[in-house]
């Protein structure tokens, strides 16, 4: 009997190992465990980081990545005022028409305008990427596993590939990445901005902003639904107390 | 049932006008003030108010939910992101709503588990939980539809692996799925006859739920004793349950709006959060957290079945027959005592039945791989021993402890002459 259960134990522990080494080689690390000052019941935006991560998606990102829900007034709940949002919002060309010669026609974009993509469609997108899709980052945060954490872990997660990988023609390795070959290089280098409020730009100090600055384009309610709910929680926890006291009160000539 | 309850007195000349002529009045005050209910239900008994009260918010918000959103390939995932950053309270809405079928399930099925511990399925009860039991069915259908209108990847390859379901029929098979699929793929049509369904099921259920109110009323509810209660043991619905579902569901509002407030997309799965795409299956398909149960059981069979019958066909029988088993559950336990209080045997196989389903759920959030193939069919086939086997021999051999005659009556020792009033 002790043979048989020892017998057993060695086979699971086999399988368990292999097992174990056969995810290792496809699977991501697990990201890593940043602290975000937007979460918790209480948690709100960084408005400085949100801004300076506005930077860096400007700057960077937005040579490639499209963010197609964020319209151009949005950026007042960032802080910006009216005339910077126009202002921001001008520096862009959007396409508009037909006019009354029936022509489609460029113009500076408004306010009420969404952020023009880099790409006119996603044909042009893959070829200008070697047949990769950069996707929309409009939602990215809300869309992968891990969230901020993982969107942060990939950014900084490029390394040399371990001795005896072998990286595909026009692939990176990320250790954070599903699969560990991702078709984006490392695009935040060391200084890649220059932020206004002399932060010093590091691959970190960036990654970090533009998580936040991605986490408040994805859920951009955020701020006004944990207010609400810190508001209705108080009314409900009263609400709840004095229905119970009633209740009993009900009840008292049950019992 | 209604007859020994107190009449309704009415002052006002124009209200005893309407009553002769339109007696709504009298129904209302005869089900929901005086009718008499046990005193000592527990707060288990509050999750069938609950689940009426979760039925209202979801149609409420659902139908200003539809007033913005746009059911095409094209436009649903943006539509749903309009909803969420321009409607006013947009988000508010929608995330009562996508919350709030979690917290419906979580409710039915606790008032399903409440049902099966104190026995309230048994005679004269049989039709009142199978009507329970079709709008589980009615439920599974509309949360299902539901969740494909917002077309992001979960929602597409969720429609795509459920309807294919239907290709296991020998024979006509294909062609169901094709009539279903209104074309050759989860497309356009699928989406348009999903929404349409989705806004229609809702009010069937509430036509469901008038008809187990109907037979709730006709025998009363059953009480954590189960057993029969006289008139004295009775008290008026109102004020004393009006009062105590209304503080159960303060307390229900509590947990439900701590999510929808500060955990939203806890529930939910982050591949939803991308837009439909046919030409990329995601890693792992998982269904809502709901149906990881049945999913389990769904692929649980791995094996054909006699050799006629191909796995995927067993699978989907197996799925099937775990709800359609629960029709039969009235027949099937043989025991005459109700309430799970007074059938020790019993009580440990409903916690070994909760574990079960809690282990299916498990095994259905996983990907079908190693021991958890094994464990998910260990826990198929406990699921239905315990309806099939267990529960009609229990019946038989299982010692009751005595059942007390009343509420306000000791227990009598077994065998001792009841004394004389």
């Amino acid at each position: 009997m002790r043979r048989v259960v020892r017998l057993l134990g060695s086979v699971l522990a086999l399988s368990v190992l292999c097992a174990t080494s056969v995810r290792a080689a496809v699977e991501a690390e697990p990201p890593l465990r940043e602290s975000w000052p937007h979460q918790g019941i209480f948690g709100t935006w960084d408005r400085r980081a949100v801004q300076r991560g506005f930077q860096v998606y400007k700057e960077v990102c937005a040579s490639c990545h499209s963010l197609k829900y964020l319209a151009f007034r949005n950026l007042a709940d960032l802080g910006f005022t009216e005339a910077e949002v126009k202002a921001i919002a001008a520096q862009y060309t959007v396409v508009d028409g037909p006019n009354d010669q029936g022509e489609m026609f460029e113009r500076p974009a408004r306010p009420s305008d969404r952020m023009p993509g880099p790409y006119a469609n996603e044909q042009a997108a893959r070829a200008a990427n070697n047949g990769a899709l950069p996707p929309d980052l409009s939602l990215i945060v809300k869309a992968r596993k891990g969230g901020e954490n993982y969107i942060y872990s990939l950014l900084v997660g490029y390394e040399e590939p371990p001795s005896g990988v072998t990286v595909p023609e026009g692939m990176h390795y990320n250790k954070y990445f599903p699969g560990h070959f991702i078709a984006m290089p490392q695009i935040l280098q060391p200084d890649a901005v220059s932020y206004a409020d002399g932060t010093p730009a590091t691959v970190a100090q960036m990654a970090r902003d533009v998580t936040q600055f991605l986490a408040w384009v994805a859920d951009p309610r955020m701020e006004e639904r944990k207010g609400t709910g810190i508001t209705t929680m108080l009314f409900l926890i009263a609400l709840t107390a004095l229905l119970y006291a009633y209740k009993r009160r009900v009840w008292a000539d049950v019992h | 049932m209604a007859s020994d309850v107190e009449p309704l007195v009415l002052k006002s000349p124009t209200l005893r006008w309407i009553e002769e002529r339109l007696p709504l009045l009298s129904f209302g005050y005869r089900h929901l003030v005086a009718y008499p209910t046990p005193r000592n239900l527990s707060y288990w008994w509050n999750f069938g108010s609950l689940a009426g009260f979760i039925l209202v918010v979801q149609i409420i918000t659902g139908i200003v939910l539809a007033m913005h959103y746009t059911p095409h390939v094209a436009h649903a995932f943006d539509s749903v992101e309009h909803i969420m950053r321009d409607v006013n309270w947009g988000w508010l809405i929608r995330y009562l709503h996508s919350n709030g079928a979690s917290m419906f399930f979580a409710v039915v099925y606790i008032h399903i588990f409440r049902g099966l511990y104190y026995g309230s399925y048994k005679a004269p009860r049989e039709l009142l939980w199978m009507i329970g039991v079709v709008i589980l069915l009615l439920m599974m259908m509309t949360a299902f539809m539901g969740y494909v209108l917002p077309w992001g990847q979960m929602s597409f390859w969720a429609a795509t692996v459920i309807t294919n379901l239907f290709s296991a029929i020998p024979l006509v098979g294909e062609g169901i799925v094709t009539w279903l699929w209104g074309g050759f793929a989860v497309d356009n049509p699928t989406l348009n006859r999903f929404f349409s369904l989705h806004y229609l099921l809702p009010f069937v259920i509430v036509g469901m739920v008038f008809l187990h109110l109907v037979a709730l009323h006709t025998h009363g509810s059953n009480n954590p004793l189960g057993i029969d209660l006289t008139r004295k043991d009775k008290i008026p619905f109102h004020p004393y349950y009006t009062v105590k579902d209304l503080f159960g569901i303060a307390v229900f509002l509590l947990v439900y709006l701590g999510f929808v407030f500060f955990a939203p997309d806890f529930l939910g799965h982050p591949d939803n959060y991308i837009p439909a795409n046919p030409l990329v299956t995601p890693a792992h398909i998982v269904p809502e957290w709901y149906f990881l149960p049945f999913y389990a059981i769904l692929r649980a069979i791995t094996f054909d079945i006699f050799w006629i019958i191909p796995a995927k066909l067993g699978g989907v029988i197996a799925m099937v027959a775990s709800i359609v088993v629960l029709f039969f559950l009235p027949w099937l336990d043989t025991s005459k005592v109700r309430s799970a209080r007074f059938r020790p045997i019993y009580r440990i196989f409903f916690w070994i039945l909760v574990l079960d389903c809690l282990v299916l759920g498990y095994v259905g959030a996983n990907p079908p791989e190693g021991w958890l193939v094994t464990l998910g069919q260990i826990a198929t086939f406990w699921y239905f021993a315990h309806f099939l086997i267990i529960l009609p021999i229990l019946g038989k051999l299982e010692r009751p402890l005595p059942v007390p005659e009343s509420l306000s009556a000791p227990v009598l020792p077994r065998g001792a002459a009841v004394p004389a009033e």
